[in-house]
């Protein structure tokens, strides 16, 4: 291959391959200095921004925070004609519609949460949209419903096992965006024929039939984005000559991934450090002074910060703030030694100072206790400024995935291009317990949800005798949880295939399959209280444990103590262990994320009392966090105790919420950056998986929560992703403000 | 060994794996049970009783401590408070003995209200910083706060200035006790007389211990007393006008 828009650059493998890794290597300039070189806002940037910030205030006045919807459009990658905030001041273009934040419907995943969705807004689906997805073309949901049986019913319906896919677009698969600007797209369809020609086999097995269908879709996928792409005036059939191109071919691929796909979680990948090179080039180019190249990667931020989706209230309250998850991961360390930040890292960071915080998109740090100590310092700063950004530990997970991985969603790592994931939510384990103690009943209906077991009749719960019960019960919830998962990613596989985002996918990777655990620090407070102190079961009339006294004390998850934090570590590998004994849909790997991003709030409101002593319908601990108020010892305690998950066998994820006041931080600003840049190095040596870091006062939150108009851009994180204050429910509010924020007194 | 050893056993109150204001870096921060002193304004009551606490001994407290050394290392350490530490000066030798010998920076949180000892002079040889509470610089008045006048307070003050050991001079600010402006521009006097001050932390009293004191039945005596604003902080601290 030969292009004269790679004229400059350094030659390598990637020349002759699709290989995006090597490119990077080959010219990327790794940076150590300090975020002095970074530029305010142009005026063209600062009208664009009021605009949207306008839209914002509309959007946030309509019903139900959304501005419009386009109702009669089935959204594809070339459905819409072009769309502007204000043409003239927009240095990036591309919107999901014909118009900013109208947000688009999207069938196929489901039609009835279309309607739903409408409705909830006081909108009606067109009609002939309804006529087709009713009468002619079956969808995701439709399909997973035909093949559910009746033990998966009873187990999602009971809360068992929740926030499955069935209904909503599974997400987390992320494009190799990159790939567009690099090669531009023919040059990618070329490849996917040769894919074809592989395919072209004897044995035309039912394998290779689905697969070259798939790469056909992916090919038509790819002449549908150079044809969105056209009605914006640009032709992206071949590769991006220039910084500004770079950043909208890359724009233009996830936008057309966004147009296709109402994912849970549409990541964007780990683009900072590519585009640098672009950057690098025109500035020595003298084609590009340092404001521009703030101004493209403002105004890319700003069309990040836009991506809409129709989603239904139900829906906001499992993932509430109206999340996207645009993860971008940024910094990191190469194979080589070499830090993969660069100036462009700072740049995407420095949105936050350009724009304000905000929660998308969602805002990754590779952290490794190799970066170049000016960048930990300088995100470190911003986390304390803006509780906006999230770290992930690259030197774990540089060891399995290399150093050209992204995060999908909040915590998910895969190999860019490479890697996807079938998303499987999570199983309740704190309410398999409680199934456990009774044989398989329901604490709250008292419904026999799995086969009947024999309950446990004793007075005083016997840790053996709950040990052997609640593994038996984790065989069970493991089998149905598998059983239902393939049924999902099989449909959606089917009606609502991602072919967009697979078509910048390698023809051979790596496919997971993303399990979940919610409810980890109940169950191995309740197995402590169970093995260290004395649990008197209350039963009702019916015979049904309904609660538990405690008589004495008991090691808490949090505190960094073995006797109970090692459970927690023995349940995480049992249970992957029994995942493991059930047949993937397409051989995926099982994997485990110990993450309930806000629906530890909701799983906790389906659950009884537990026995730990939470009280039925209490919220659980966010992710891997303990339960709010259970750990006395202090933060690094905590992190220490959740340090202790393994990764190896939670390969999706292990998400920690941390929050802490300022003056616990430090005294002054230099020790807070200080501290926290000590404590993060700290955790990550542990090997700690995942923090969100938010530094804020919980008289703030009471005031936002009281006075919302006055906080229209505080941002904090909570599991996995941050949000708007202001946007959450009033019930996620208060777990927020509820949940330990470290403090001193 | 008994516990009655109290070289390897001490009377604990609670830990704190990340505090950031008792001294320098991230400090893993060890409340010793038990105190002789009576301040009218101490917002951890529950520490006072020699009697209370659990005994914990030196090798689970120094592998406690052990576990938090990839966050304390750069720059932080342990920070022993109370409770007044220095009642368990045995099994504190013992302690810092061990983490010296570790490479871990040490330091005591204390109102310095006892005579130097051989004990406690071993120990401060131990010892990299003290944050030295200086309750009043007015003897009678001390005496009125906290129980007890200042002298031994100052002559330990004293001794760390003439062995070299660095310090840290704190003072609460309590609205109409320690904050007279005679009684700082002594204090001010006496810090200048010192050569091992590398700073002075003047801490506003807050009442958002009393409840601890309600708590055992105890009458908190200072309930009509506002907590100090971040302008009496100010007002202080342009009297003592050395430090900023």
């Amino acid at each position: 291959m030969k292009f004269e828009e790679w004229n400059g650059f350094k030659c390598g493998d990637w020349q002759n391959e699709i290989n995006v890794r090597d490119f990077i290597q080959h010219n990327y300039t790794p940076y150590e200095g300090n975020s002095d070189f970074l530029e305010k806002t142009t005026s063209k940037t600062e009208k664009l921004w009021n605009k949207v910030l306008d839209l914002y205030k509309k959007e946030h006045d309509a019903p139900g925070g959304v501005l419009d919807i386009d109702t009669k459009t089935i959204s594809t990658v070339s459905s819409h004609d072009a769309g502007y905030i204000d043409k003239d001041l927009e240095t990036i273009v591309g919107l999901q519609t014909d118009a900013p934040l109208k947000r688009a419907i999207m069938p196929f995943g489901g039609i009835r949460i279309v309607e739903k969705s409408c409705e909830a807004y006081g909108r009606k689906v067109d009609e002939e949209v309804e006529n087709i997805f009713h009468n002619y073309r079956k969808t995701h949901n439709d399909g997973v419903f035909d093949v559910y049986t009746p033990d998966i019913r009873a187990a999602r319906s009971s809360h068992l096992i929740t926030g499955l896919p069935d209904g909503y677009g599974r997400g987390r698969i992320i494009g190799d965006y990159r790939r567009v600007a690099l090669y531009g797209v023919d040059c990618l369809i070329a490849e996917k024929n040769k894919e074809l020609e592989i395919l072209d086999v004897d044995d035309f097995t039912e394998e290779v039939i689905r697969e070259r269908e798939e790469i056909r879709e992916q090919i038509k996928a790819l002449n549908a984005l150079k044809l969105m792409a056209s009605k914006y005036g640009f032709d992206i059939s071949k590769p991006a000559s220039n910084a500004k191109e770079a950043v909208q071919w890359l724009y233009f691929a996830y936008l057309a991934a966004i147009k296709d796909q109402n994912g849970a979680a549409m990541s964007i990948g780990r683009n900072s450090t590519f585009l640098d090179i672009y950057f690098e080039r025109d500035l020595q180019n003298g084609t590009l002074t340092e404001s521009m190249a703030q101004e493209i990667m403002d105004h890319f931020i700003m069309k990040l910060r836009m991506v809409r989706f129709l989603r239904t209230p139900e829906y906001n309250e499992l993932f509430s703030g109206d999340p996207v998850w645009v993860t971008e991961s940024i910094g990191g360390m190469g194979i080589d030694g070499r830090t993969l930040v660069t100036k462009n890292s700072y740049r995407l960071l420095h949105s936050l100072e350009n724009l304000g915080p905000a929660p998308e998109p969602n805002l990754t740090i590779l952290w490794s206790t190799r970066l170049p100590e000016n960048f930990k310092k300088y995100v470190a700063g911003l986390s304390i400024k803006t509780s906006s950004l999230q770290y992930e530990n690259d030197d774990l997970m540089r060891v399995t995935l290399g150093d050209d991985y992204g995060i999908a969603c909040c915590v998910s790592p895969m190999k860019i291009g490479k890697q996807m994931q079938f998303f499987g939510a999570r199983a309740n384990l704190a309410k398999a317990l409680l199934y456990a103690i009774n044989g398989g009943k329901d604490e709250i209906t008292g419904k026999q949800v799995t086969p009947k077991y024999e309950p446990i009749l004793s007075e005083y719960l016997d840790y053996d005798e709950v040990m052997e019960k609640f593994d038996q019960m984790m065989e069970y919830v493991a089998k149905i949880y598998i059983k239902a998962l393939n049924a999902i990613h099989y449909m959606h596989d089917k009606y609502s295939y991602e072919a967009i985002e697979m078509a910048l996918h390698d023809k051979d990777f790596i496919r997971t399959m993303a399990c979940g655990i919610a409810g980890l620090s109940v169950v191995a407070d309740s197995l402590s209280a169970i093995k260290y102190a004395k649990v008197k079961v209350i039963r009702n009339e019916n015979g049904l444990a309904v609660d538990y006294e405690i008589e004495g004390d008991f090691p808490k998850y949090g505190n960094d103590d073995d006797r109970v934090d090692q459970i927690a570590v023995d349940i995480v590998k049992a249970f992957l262990i029994k995942l493991q004994k059930h047949q993937t849909y397409r051989n995926s790997k099982h994997t485990l994320s110990i993450l309930t991003i806000t629906s530890n709030v909701v799983y906790g409101k389906a659950t009884g009392n537990t026995p730990d002593g939470r009280n039925s319908g209490e919220p659980f601990g966010p992710g891997a966090n303990p339960l709010h108020g259970r750990d006395s010892t202090g933060a690094l305690a905590v992190m220490n105790t959740i340090a202790k998950l393994p990764f190896q066998n939670a390969e999706d994820g292990i998400s920690y919420t941390f929050s802490i006041t300022p003056n616990t931080l430090g005294k002054t600003d230099e020790q807070r950056v200080e501290n926290l840049v000590n404590m993060l190095d700290g955790y990550f040596k542990q090997t700690g998986h995942h923090i969100n870091v938010n530094v804020f006062d919980r008289k703030l939150l009471e005031d936002a929560m009281e006075h919302p108009e006055k906080y229209p851009q505080l941002t904090i994180r909570v599991s996995g992703y941050a949000v708007h204050f202001t946007k959450l429910t009033r019930e996620q509010q208060l777990d927020v403000i509820n949940r330990t924020i470290h403090e001193r007194i | 060994m008994e516990k009655e050893d109290l070289r390897y056993y001490a009377k604990v109150h609670s830990i704190e794996s990340f505090g950031t204001v008792d001294g320098p870096g991230i400090r893993f921060v060890l409340f010793l049970q038990g105190c002789h002193l009576q301040c009218k304004y101490c917002h951890n009551r529950d520490t006072w009783n020699m009697n209370g606490g659990d005994y914990k001994s030196l090798d689970e407290i120094y592998n406690k401590i052990i576990n938090y050394k990839n966050y304390i290392y750069p720059n932080g350490g342990v920070t022993v408070t109370g409770g007044e530490p220095l009642l368990q000066v045995h099994f504190l030798i013992s302690l810092f003995k061990k983490l010296k010998n570790d490479g871990i920076h040490t330091c005591i949180d204390t109102s310095g209200m006892v005579s130097i000892s051989k004990d406690i002079q071993e120990l401060l040889s131990l010892t990299d910083l003290v944050l030295l509470d200086i309750k009043h610089i007015d003897n009678e008045k001390c005496k009125a706060l906290v129980g007890v006048g200042n002298t031994l307070e100052l002559n330990f003050a004293r001794y760390l200035s003439d062995n070299n050991i660095p310090m840290w001079i704190r003072q609460v600010i309590v609205p109409g006790f320690t904050d007279n402006k005679e009684d700082l521009l002594k204090l001010k006097e006496f810090i200048l007389s010192l050569k091992t001050v590398e700073r002075v932390e003047l801490l506003p009293y807050h009442n958002m211990g009393a409840y601890k004191w309600k708590n055992l039945g105890e009458t908190y005596s200072l309930e009509n007393v506002s907590p100090a604003t971040p302008n009496d902080i100010e007002r202080a601290k342009k009297i003592l006008a050395i430090f900023s």
